[in-house]
């Protein structure tokens, strides 16, 4: 298979974590729009033979922090969430939307390394080299963005949680 | 962690990877029976579970939505893109690769043609400076908008005493914002402006060539930080601008705007 179907294959991924990385569909596009571009400005120092989709990853993740810096002189990557309790929801309509919002509150150190942990499963080690952290750092990460979400997600009645079609 | 022996403590890096199915089945019972005396613990553990599987059912569905048609162009290689000038791109990609000028003949029939009258810079060099005056302006970008393209297009053919075109690049991510009428070295020249959903411009800059080229090369310039792609057609010549894109996506709009304006 060539290099350009393999990132073909790979943009429903990419597209499914930027969805949640930067929530909008259209900003999400954009993100996997730049990360393909840059991809192919850089081929040539991805490594033939090692995992494609990690190295995409790598790239997505400079694109993304490139890009909130750009747009924030100050550096979001390092705020804090705010302490905010969720807004319990006026309807079932809003059940998606309070995990999307959930999502945002955390800093989007810890939001990279939940979603490539539970969206692209990748080994704790993998996500440390995608994002070239230490693998402690992966795990403290890890914890505190779904203890965050865990307290977010508490603010909510019962009947609000999110059903899982099994 | 699936390696940790059976004398360890408990960490909270375990209780993550328990949460994710990631523990050795010896482990995993060693946790299990952990938590089994601490039902905080054991809620919270079960609480990132639930939060993991929410996770997948919100974005999941995000892989069955169809690939919008920008992400595919851009995951085409050029050489891929390019179809038909395979041949002629593979040069262009090895001359980039040698640092070599971006000099390259689309159809192997014009190849010994003389060179194009397009090929002196100054055409590449006014089409830049129309660029670096026209893109940053917020309020007036343009005189004639593109909802009035049609009228926008009839007079700049007008203008320019013949039949010119602003080619569609919507497929490469570019729609047309639209255009002016500026002076040229010779004459009138006509300048579409386009932008994609970020913001970002390209500019076309047409003018009308004395006699009948029948010479198309791309050929690549850089003006301070604008780079310009420019090529020749029979008594066109045109420009294409962008002080924001890299050179593989201007080529990219450049081949597309070539297809059309060229058939």
């Amino acid at each position: 298979m060539n290099d350009a179907q393999r990132l073909v294959d790979l943009i429903p991924r990419l597209r499914r974590y930027a969805r949640a990385l930067v929530g909008e569909r259209s900003t999400a596009d954009d993100l996997v729009q730049d990360t393909l571009e840059r991809a192919w400005s850089k081929f040539h120092l991805y490594r033939r033979g090692s995992d494609l989709r990690a190295w995409l990853f790598t790239v997505m993740h400079n694109v993304h922090v490139n890009r909130v810096r750009a747009r924030r002189p100050t550096d979001p990557l390092e705020e804090e969430m705010p302490e905010l309790a969720l807004r319990a929801p006026q309807g079932d309509g809003l059940l998606v939307r309070d995990l999307e919002r959930a999502l945002e509150r955390l800093p989007a150190e810890q939001r990279e390394v939940l979603l490539l942990v539970s969206l692209e499963e990748m080994t704790y080690e993998e996500v440390a080299r995608t994002l070239g952290i230490p693998i402690g750092t992966v795990m403290s990460r890890l914890s505190r963005a779904r203890e965050k979400l865990r307290i977010m997600m508490l603010g909510l009645p019962a009947s609000a949680k999110l059903k899982v079609v099994k | 962690m699936a390696e940790m022996s059976a004398e360890l403590p408990i960490t909270e890096a375990d209780l993550q990877a328990y949460a994710d199915g990631r523990l050795a089945e010896a482990r995993r019972a060693e946790i299990e029976a952990w938590l089994a005396s601490r039902p905080e613990e054991a809620e919270r553990v079960e609480a990132y579970r639930r939060i993991h599987e929410e996770l997948r059912a919100v974005y999941d569905p995000v892989l069955q939505e169809p690939v919008p048609e920008r992400l595919h162009a851009a995951a085409a290689h050029p050489r891929r893109r390019l179809g038909r000038y395979g041949v002629a791109a593979a040069w262009l990609i090895a001359g980039l690769a040698t640092g070599a000028v971006a000099g390259w003949q689309l159809h192997e029939r014009r190849v010994a043609v003389p060179p194009p009258v397009a090929e002196t810079p100054n055409f590449a060099r006014r089409a830049a400076v129309a660029h670096a005056t026209y893109s940053p302006e917020v309020r007036h970008p343009v005189e004639v908008g593109a909802d009035q393209e049609d009228h926008l297009v009839a007079w700049l053919s007008k203008r320019l005493g013949a039949p010119i075109r602003a080619p569609k690049l919507d497929a490469v991510g570019y729609s047309l914002v639209g255009g002016r009428l500026l002076p040229g070295e010779s004459g009138p020249v006509a300048h579409f402006m386009y932008q994609c959903s970020r913001g970002t411009r390209v500019t076309l800059y047409l003018r009308t060539e004395p006699g009948n080229n029948r010479e198309t090369a791309f050929r690549y310039a850089r003006e301070g930080n604008v780079g310009v792609f420019y090529w020749v057609d029979r008594r066109m010549g045109y420009a294409l601008s962008s002080a924001d894109i890299g050179k593989d996506e201007l080529l990219n709009v450049a081949n597309a705007a070539y297809r059309q304006l060229n058939p």
